[in-house]
């Protein structure tokens, strides 16, 4: 079937298998790895993408499901060379161990500082209860996705 | 993991979607939220040969009230119950369970409509709607509207009365009887919703419906109890339904409903817990869940 998806602001036309999973569409198609697969199985949410701005598992969505519309993937976050807040912050407050949970992380961190740029650790922990991280680097991740939220509001405010 | 080949369908009318399950029947599943329907086709315990994804269908993701029912719509997502100014005013045990279903990400496309239809009795809104006394809406091309008790719908472990040719359309809840006569009166009615998991989600150990309304003297006019993970099925504990209503809600009453509850279910040892300690809590949840449920319709 012949899909047309807007993936990180480019439109991309392919012919998939109605069965295709969004994930691996995102990997193998268009081959931008930063979304990982883990678990296959809608558990651990590091394949998490934006589909028209909502964090999705993509290993339990259909490429298809996704025609016509808008996919943020990590490699997204940047925008004109700079990096996102959320992949700054991660950097200074060392919000990452392996890596593995990390793109989805900062999606899912990026959606909730752009609904709630001053959330609370209670908060973020919510948010990202979709979202295991094996190192078990939680500590960091909340303190990361905190510290965007800051410097995502002192930007738009300057 | 992949599923097995289909043919994927995204009509815009629902009038397309009930001629494809007029036309084709039992070879089609009706894609909504997918999050249970997906990981099936995955692991191939479910192989439909059509898929129809309705998410292109116009008109079919609003919560309502109207007709004496708070009505939810098939593409009505968890977390849009979550984020319901009118759900939280209107049934407690709804506003209860939806932060606890699944998790965050799965509650963005997840719908209540496809859990009840998929009934895995370790679901959790079949056991809200039991307790509510919900009614499921389905129609079909050549048979029109059905409206369904949730009794009569859901029949067995991952069985539905639902036929081949017909689409959920929305799930209705009736709404707190003292609301159906004055539009603003105090709710005289509650729910809530208990979940024991090991985290968020898993599957519930245990999970326990409750929902009571109160009359003008006071006593119980309505009650639900229902039990999530326990059971080959939701389970709907009718004779501490029975117990309760008519009667004057005290500790007791409840620890003698819950008793009831812990009688009735059969849980199975797992890693999850023994026997023994399931049925330890859903005594536990039920006080707990009537104690909360009363408190609501007291306010």
């Amino acid at each position: 079937m012949q899909i047309t998806v807007t993936v990180n602001g480019a439109e991309h036309s392919a012919d998939v298998e109605p069965r295709t999973l969004l994930v691996d569409f995102i990997r193998s198609d268009l081959r931008l790895t930063g979304t990982h697969i883990g678990c296959d199985t809608t558990a651990c949410g590091v394949c998490t993408v934006l589909l028209d701005g909502t964090p999705v598992k993509s290993c339990t969505v259909f490429a298809v499901q996704a025609n016509g519309r808008s996919i943020t993937t990590v490699e997204g976050l940047k925008q004109n060379g700079d990096l996102h807040p959320i992949q700054v912050a991660f950097k200074e407050e060392h919000g990452l161990q392996c890596g593995f949970c990390t793109p989805a992380m900062m999606l899912v961190g990026s959606k909730l500082i752009e609904d709630n740029p001053n959330p609370t650790e209670d908060e973020v922990r919510w948010a990202i209860s979709g979202n295991l991280c094996r190192c078990t680097g939680y500590v960091n991740i909340v303190k990361s996705i905190q510290l965007a939220g800051k410097m995502a509001t002192a930007g738009s405010d300057s | 993991m992949y599923p097995r080949a289909f043919d994927y369908l995204a009509p815009e009318t629902k009038e397309e979607v009930l001629d494809v399950l007029a036309e084709r029947g039992d070879e089609v599943k009706i894609l909504a939220g997918g999050q249970s329907l997906i990981p099936m086709m995955k692991l191939r315990l479910a192989s439909p040969g059509t898929l129809v994804d309705i998410n292109r269908v116009p008109d079919l993701d609003s919560i309502s009230i109207g007709n004496g029912h708070l009505t939810v719509q098939a593409l009505v997502r968890h977390n849009d119950i979550v984020n319901s100014e009118l759900v939280t005013t209107e049934n407690a045990a709804m506003a209860s369970a939806a932060p606890w279903i699944s998790d965050p990400i799965v509650r963005n496309l997840g719908t209540l409509a496809g859990s009840v239809a998929h009934h895995d009795p370790e679901g959790d809104w079949a056991s809200v709607m039991l307790a509510c006394g919900a009614q499921v809406v389905a129609e079909s091309r050549d048979g029109g509207e059905r409206v369904i008790p949730i009794t009569e719908f859901l029949t067995d472990m991952f069985t539905t009365s639902l036929q081949p040719t017909e689409m959920i359309t929305e799930v209705r809840v009736p709404r707190y009887a003292s609301r159906t006569t004055h539009e603003h009166a105090p709710p005289r009615g509650g729910g809530n919703y208990q979940k024991l998991e090991r985290k968020v989600g898993d599957y519930a150990t245990v999970g326990v419906a409750t929902h009571l309304e109160l009359g003008d003297d006071g006593g119980i006019s309505k009650a639900g109890i229902a039990l999530t993970s326990v059971y080959p099925h939701n389970l709907k504990v009718t004779e501490a339904e029975h117990l309760l209503v008519g009667s004057q809600p005290s500790d007791e009453l409840f620890a003698e409903a819950a008793e009831i509850a812990k009688s009735a279910c059969t849980p199975a040892s797992d890693v999850r817990g023994s026997a023994e300690y399931k049925k330890d809590v859903v005594r536990v949840f039920t006080e707990r869940g009537l104690a909360a449920s009363l408190a609501g319709a007291q306010r």
